[in-house]
């Protein structure tokens, strides 16, 4: 039976060019960056155009480009780097009940730290409304976080317009773009974007690498000491495969952006005109149109996610929901609980699929076949 | 060629050696075997560290050892609502409630059970001791072959059509068996200690436990005579028969608990273990379940068993309304508990079993037991 992967929000399979990049570097380039020969050069010069060519991907300039091992610690690094620099200009924040758990349990140790954070609703679309931003700034704001693609239901949040909204403000504005990143345009300068964050294993790249954007004029602590890599943002020797590697997942990224795009849509299209022809019971959650191509948010009244996972996965589907304990259960969605509350019987029968490069049209018919078997057999 | 590949086996791992060994059984006998483990109660402490994460890791070790997939369901609601307030419940009447019992009756062979079949397995399997044998189309509950480790005595409310879907592959293993089965393969859990007492307590004290569920109300310890002998810390904290924790000094033969009186909020106390006032010699179960119900006589003889682990008696059942019985004790018998279970057996056939609901002596119902 063929394994069919619908989960590549969460993880993507690497690339072979990225993968031979990366080889290519652990192979012939171990000179540290840092280092004043020319072992140390050679690496140096990899590592400058790899940040330039991400910081060309988001408009932005080299400098303002700050590798991390991810998006985890990017988010952490705008959120609490901004906090402790910023105190004395305020200590309040808002961000949305439906971020990423690396900015909500970030957001939730500023609070034990005396921060004041605010969480903006979102609507049954599963997005955020601008004006409720406007209503919650006050003078006392340093930071804004609104993530760019929530992760869960691929709904785009309005960000431009919040970048508009903040440019008269003095609070800083970060965006979590990690599912954005690859399908969506971006440009930091245009949206009023101070801080963005990025992830390489999400766009077919390695695992352990990202970059946080930080504007030039934004105040940022580190929170990592050492040596003065990164301009003193990020301490410690730099992944250079991981770098290289990063590079050549943006540079495929950006090549085929377009094609990429309605290859996906086309997939999502297919996925739920099959679930309609097998006459099954469900719901998009989230405004489908307002929805990046490579992911949807499915709810299947009267089933059980668990049940839907577990039985998916015995018949080769991998998907995904919510998020799961560390005793392996799953746990509500923390953003369909946002959008629908916390009885809506959808926290407990939705299920993510999201499509990439590990999909055909093939491969997308027989998974969406597999699933309409499975969830007609669950709701019997 | 594999006869068994395609039939699918869903085992509940805890995480401990049992069902370990439980699932190699099955892989070994080429079952297409699903691991799942269950969480049913939420212990998170405020580093957000739960004890299920460790039980769930060495499923996990396990599960990759035997390569088989392995999944988790969270039945955390329906234990609540089901075992727990149950459990709740008869401490509050002053009974002494036995959810080990109820947590199989409600939650493994139905809600896990339900969930299994949903995955299409064709069995549902478990680390119990204790045996299914078949014959005719027929199912029949047998004794682990471990006379010490036998959990037949928790399993009394599972039906015949449960046990049709239910394999139990230590059944006809000693526990020394699996040990060493467990540690021949290297089985991650091999060493792991078994747990002990009640799962959600775990390794807590329990009365520390209960209290933060129940209003302990101290009261005054009484002998029957209402002699005042001490003071007790809440009547939810004893049961009858017991000797640790009373406190009361002087000469003589320890002290028991013989009875409680909810109402004066009494705990009723009697000297010496052969203490008369902890003898019985009848008594009435609610809620009794029979594996094979038809063909049973309106009276009978067989044997059985108030408490886990005790040797069986032989006592005389009559069938009364109402899912109850009375059961006639042939010898006289020491504090038999009100909530815990009475399991009846011929030979090594369990036949069921109910929950104790009155002791009876001299046909009258012992009032002070409770």
């Amino acid at each position: 039976m063929e394994q069919i992967y619908l989960d590549h929000a969460a993880t993507t399979p690497i690339h072979s060019e990225v993968l031979d990049a990366m080889y290519t570097v652990e192979k012939d380039v171990f000179g540290n960056p840092s280092s004043v020969h020319s072992f140390g050069r050679k690496a140096r010069r990899l590592l400058d155009e790899a940040r330039l060519t991400l910081a060309r991907s988001i408009h932005a300039s080299e400098k303002e480009i700050v590798f991390t091992s991810g998006g985890t610690e990017a988010d952490n690094l705008a959120i609490i780097g901004t906090a402790l620099a910023n105190r004395q200009k305020g200590n309040h924040i808002i961000t949305t009940a439906q971020e990423h758990h690396a900015v909500l349990h970030t957001m939730e140790r500023l609070e034990q730290e005396g921060f004041e954070v605010t969480y903006l609703p979102v609507n049954q679309d599963g997005r955020i409304n601008v004006e409720d931003v406007n209503q919650a700034l006050t003078d006392a704001t340093i930071l804004v976080s609104i993530m760019y693609v929530n992760n869960e239901t691929g709904v785009i949040q309005p960000i431009e317009k919040v970048g508009e909204l903040l440019q008269k403000h003095q609070a800083y504005f970060h965006t979590d773009a990690v599912q954005a990143f690859g399908l969506i345009e971006l440009d930091v300068t245009k949206m009023g974007i101070d801080m963005l964050t990025v992830s390489a294993h999400k766009i077919n790249g390695p695992k352990g690498i990202g970059f946080l954007y930080v504007n030039e004029k934004v105040k940022l602590n580190s929170l990592q000491f050492g040596g003065e890599q990164e301009r003193k943002r990020r301490a410690g020797t730099e992944n250079l495969a991981g770098i290289v590697g990063f590079q050549k997942a943006v540079e495929l990224a950006m090549e085929n952006k377009s094609i990429r795009k309605e290859r996906y849509l086309s997939y999502k299209q297919a996925f739920l005109n099959i679930l309609k022809k097998n006459g099954i019971d469900f719901e998009v959650n989230g405004a489908i149109e307002a929805s990046i191509a490579s992911t949807v948010n499915i709810s299947f009244p009267g089933t059980k996610v668990e049940a839907l996972l577990t039985n998916f996965d015995l018949e080769g589907i991998a998907a995904s929901s919510g998020s799961a304990c560390t005793a392996g259960s799953v746990e509500p969605s923390h953003v369909l609980t946002a959008m629908f509350g916390k009885a809506h019987e959808c926290t407990t029968n939705s299920i993510r699929f999201s499509f990439g490069q590990a999909n055909t049209p093939e491969n997308i018919k027989e998974a969406a076949e597999r699933v309409a078997k499975i969830v007609k057999r669950l709701v019997k | 060629m594999n006869e068994n590949k395609d039939t699918r086996v869903v085992v509940g791992m805890s995480g401990g050696v049992d069902s370990s060994v439980a699932a190699l059984l099955l892989k070994q006998q080429g079952y297409d075997v699903v691991g799942i483990f269950m969480k049913n109660w939420d212990d998170t402490d405020e580093f957000g560290v739960c004890t299920a994460t460790e039980d769930f890791e060495d499923v996990v070790r396990v599960c990759n050892q035997l390569d088989i997939p392995y999944y988790a369901v969270n039945f955390e609601k329906q234990y609540w609502d089901k075992v727990f307030t149950y459990f709740l419940d008869e401490y509050k009447a002053g009974r002494t409630p036995n959810p080990d019992v109820m947590c199989n009756k409600e939650i493994k062979f139905k809600a896990f059970l339900e969930h299994a079949m949903s995955l299409g397995a064709d069995y549902l399997a478990t680390g119990h001791y204790a045996q299914v044998k078949a014959h005719h189309g027929r199912y029949d509950m047998l004794r682990g072959v471990d006379d010490n480790k036998d959990q037949t005595y928790f399993l009394n409310q599972l039906s015949e059509d449960v046990l049709s879907k239910v394999m139990f592959p230590l059944g006809h293993l000693p526990k020394s068996e699996v040990r060493k089965i467990a540690k021949e393969h290297g089985l991650a859990t091999a060493e792991k200690k078994d747990s002990t007492g009640i799962c959600f307590i775990g390794e807590r004290n329990f009365k520390e436990f209960l209290s933060e569920y129940l209003p302990a109300q101290p009261g005054e310890m009484q002998t029957l005579e209402g002699e005042v002998k001490g003071r007790h810390d809440g009547l939810m904290y004893y049961t009858i028969g017991q000797r640790q924790g009373l406190g009361i000094g002087g000469s003589g033969e320890p002290w028991f608990v013989v009875g409680k009186n909810l109402k004066d909020n009494v705990l009723y106390v009697g000297q010496g273990y052969d203490n008369d006032k902890l003898y019985s010699d009848a008594l009435i179960a609610t809620d009794v379940n029979w594996i094979h119900s038809e063909n049973l006589n309106d009276t009978f003889i067989c044997s059985a068993k108030f408490r886990y682990r005790q040797q069986d008696s032989k006592v005389k059942v009559t069938i009364l309304e109402n899912n109850r019985v009375k059961v006639d004790f042939i010898e006289s018998q020491r504090a038999i508990t009100p909530g815990q279970a009475v399991v009846f057996y011929d030979g090594d056939v369990c036949l069921g079993g109910g929950t104790i609901d009155e002791v009876r002596k001299q046909d009258q119902m012992l009032d002070y037991v409770g």
